[in-house]
């Protein structure tokens, strides 16, 4: 051990194929992850929408699936769904997703001025045409903001996932590194998850501008 | 754009400008409307009957709690009578889809509501857009509504809304409002959020619009003065949402029809027959106007001409009113110096009331009021004495009232 270099180069070397495999795994966790916990989430917040009394126990709900460990989510889930199964890990995985996103959306939604809306009723939109050509634009910084967040968050966790056989990167943090004693693995496993999530959230922000022009002429007003 | 390349563009708009062929207002009645809340027992608005000419201003004024905005909204069904029906150009309100309906109805309202993530030119296709127009017809309609509200289409069409100030964001929301052509506006204390001096000129510019549009406009106002100001006949509204009096400005401060009408006009209706005149119904004084650098003496001498003025009024080269230089200022026989001009009133438009006027010149040293056009050019100026002549006289106001067809 003693004579052990702190990373071997010559392993990432090796490697590289099965860290790109690993590496494609894990984005396509985290975008299944976030895209259902989108949908999901939206789909809510418009039922919340038309009946308000909801908000409370459908939050509450997302609430309490949030504050769940993952390690007790994915022991409970594993005698149903399966080990190695990555329905096992999309459905722990979006069940976080839905309270930061969920929060978000509507707080989109109810960030919308009131006179935008009223002068949209006044006009002649419909409802459906409301939502969709004032409401949502208005709405997408902040909801952009919420995917943002969910995104790095489960980048995060979709390494723990590795303890029921997938994990992307995750894989060789705790397959290799830690049941085998090889630091390079875990380095690898770790630092690639964190520059993914950084990558994940300056991506969302180039987004953000790019999709509201309006909002950062704004902020230059200001 | 550089300056005098915008220059280009807006005479280029000017010399391009069609004249406006919109179709006028049309004829907007109620008959026995009555708006109950839930259960309420008491009704919100009162079996209201009344009827709004084609191409008049109708302002509908009252305490809160009138009912007076419920009443506008019923135009446009934002919200529903409970009983009764409305009627524009003859048709009931409730034989189209809501939405329909809404479509051809302006519709204006006191925080703009502007869509802030639309260009100052998409948001006024919103409606043209909803109705399906093509997009050659929109582009063009969009260019003639910003030359008519007074922005230069090149300057402000791919602005956000954000980038506008108050005042140019109300004059975009009447653009909206007017973009499909609709007979009927309908306006919510559309002034109510700019401040004094501001207002009468947004005011002063929207009657001037309505000269060339001729619109049947519903126009709700807690304010007395913007109500004598603007409307060629008010509706009085009292708690409850009954109809106090319905006629003439004019009328209704010489003839008040009840009580609560003569305390909600005020006591001072003598003074507020000053907002029935306007600037324009005075003889104005052709002022001695200098410029900064031109020599004391021809300043001095055209001044003793005039007869009794004090002051000479310092312009710009563009004709706009600087200052005023007192006469002991142009002793000396050197050329005139713009750091011995004091500040003078805010100017006024011919379309200012004599009682916005008034106040205005009251609030500065020197008692005369310069009167400008739309572009701020010197036309003329207003005594305090011209105004106090006025008051002694019948007002005399020409008769604005459209003849229905």
């Amino acid at each position: 051990m003693n004579d052990e270099p702190f990373i071997r180069w010559d392993w990432i070397v090796d490697n590289l194929d099965e860290i790109g495999r690993r590496l494609g795994e894990h984005v396509l966790l985290t975008v299944i992850a976030v895209g259902i916990g989108f949908l999901i989430s939206f789909g809510l917040a418009l039922l919340i929408r038309r009946y308000r009394r909801l908000e409370a126990p459908i939050v509450g709900v997302g609430g309490i699936l949030y504050s769940i460990p993952s390690l007790a989510l994915f022991a409970m889930l594993v005698p149903i769904t399966g080990i190695q199964n990555p329905l096992t890990a999309e459905i722990a995985l979006v069940s976080y997703t839905i309270l930061i996103l969920l929060r978000n959306i509507l707080a989109g939604f109810d960030g919308v001025p009131r006179d935008v809306l009223e002068a949209a009723d006044g006009m002649g939109f419909t409802r459906t045409q409301r939502l969709w050509r004032v409401e949502l634009p208005i709405a997408l910084p902040v909801m952009v903001a919420g995917l943002r967040v969910a995104t790095v968050t489960i980048v995060g966790l979709v390494t723990v996932t590795a303890l029921i056989g997938l994990g992307g990167l995750g894989y060789f943090i705790v397959d290799v590194g830690y049941r085998r004693f090889f630091l390079t693995a875990t380095i690898v496993g770790s630092v690639g998850a964190v520059l993914l999530a950084i990558f994940a959230d300056r991506g969302f922000v180039l987004l953000q501008r790019a999709l509201t022009p309006w909002a950062a002429r704004r902020r230059a007003a200001d | 754009m550089p300056r005098h390349v915008a220059i280009i563009e807006r005479a280029k708009g000017g010399l391009y400008h069609r004249p406006m062929q919109d179709a006028a207002g049309a004829v907007v009645a109620f008959e026995h409307v009555t708006k109950r809340y839930g259960n309420a027992d008491a009704p919100a608005v009162d079996d209201l009957t009344f009827t709004i000419r084609a191409g008049e201003i109708c302002v509908l004024v009252g305490p809160s709690g009138s009912g007076k905005t419920t009443t506008m909204k019923m135009v446009n069904r934002l919200i529903e009578p409970t009983s009764g029906r409305i009627t524009i150009g003859g048709r009931d309100v409730m034989s189209l889809p809501a939405v329909q309906l809404r479509r051809r109805i302006g519709y204006v309202i006191q925080q703009v509501g502007l869509f802030p993530h639309l260009t100052i030119g998409e948001n006024v296709a919103v409606v043209p857009r909803l109705l399906g127009w093509k997009p050659g017809r929109i582009a063009e309609r969009v260019e003639e509504l910003l030359d008519l509200v007074g922005l230069d289409p090149a300057t402000f069409k791919d602005r956000y809304p954000s980038e506008l100030s108050g005042g140019e964001r109300q004059r975009v929301g009447v653009a909206r409002a007017l973009a499909a052509d609709p007979p009927v506006m309908l306006m919510d204390e559309p002034f109510g959020a700019v401040d004094p001096i501001r207002r009468d000129r947004l005011q002063n510019e929207f009657l001037r619009l309505q000269e060339k549009v001729r619109k049947t406009i519903v126009f709700v106002t807690h304010d007395v003065d913007e109500a004598i100001k603007m409307a060629d006949r008010i509706a009085i509204l009292q708690r409850g949402g009954v109809l106090a009096q319905y006629d003439t400005p004019e009328a209704i401060l010489a003839n008040p029809a009840s009580d609560f009408v003569e305390r909600f006009v005020g006591a001072d209706r003598g003074l507020k027959r000053l907002s029935l005149a306007r600037v324009r119904d005075l003889a104005l004084v052709e002022p001695v106007t200098v410029r900064a650098g031109e020599p004391v003496a021809d300043a001095r001498r055209r001044l003793d001409a005039a007869g009794d003025l004090r002051y000479a009024l310092l312009v710009d080269d563009r004709e706009r009113p600087v200052g005023w230089i007192d006469r002991r200022d142009l002793e000396h026989d050197g050329k005139v110096d713009p750091a011995t001009a004091v500040p003078g009133p805010q100017p006024v438009q011919p379309e200012t009331t004599l009682r916005d006027a008034l106040s205005v010149m009251l609030a500065s040293s020197v008692q005369l009021g310069v009167v400008v056009d739309e572009r701020d050019r010197v036309l003329g100026l207003v005594s305090v004495d011209a105004i106090s002549e006025a008051l002694r006289e019948p007002p005399a106001r020409e008769d604005r009232t459209v003849a229905a067809t």
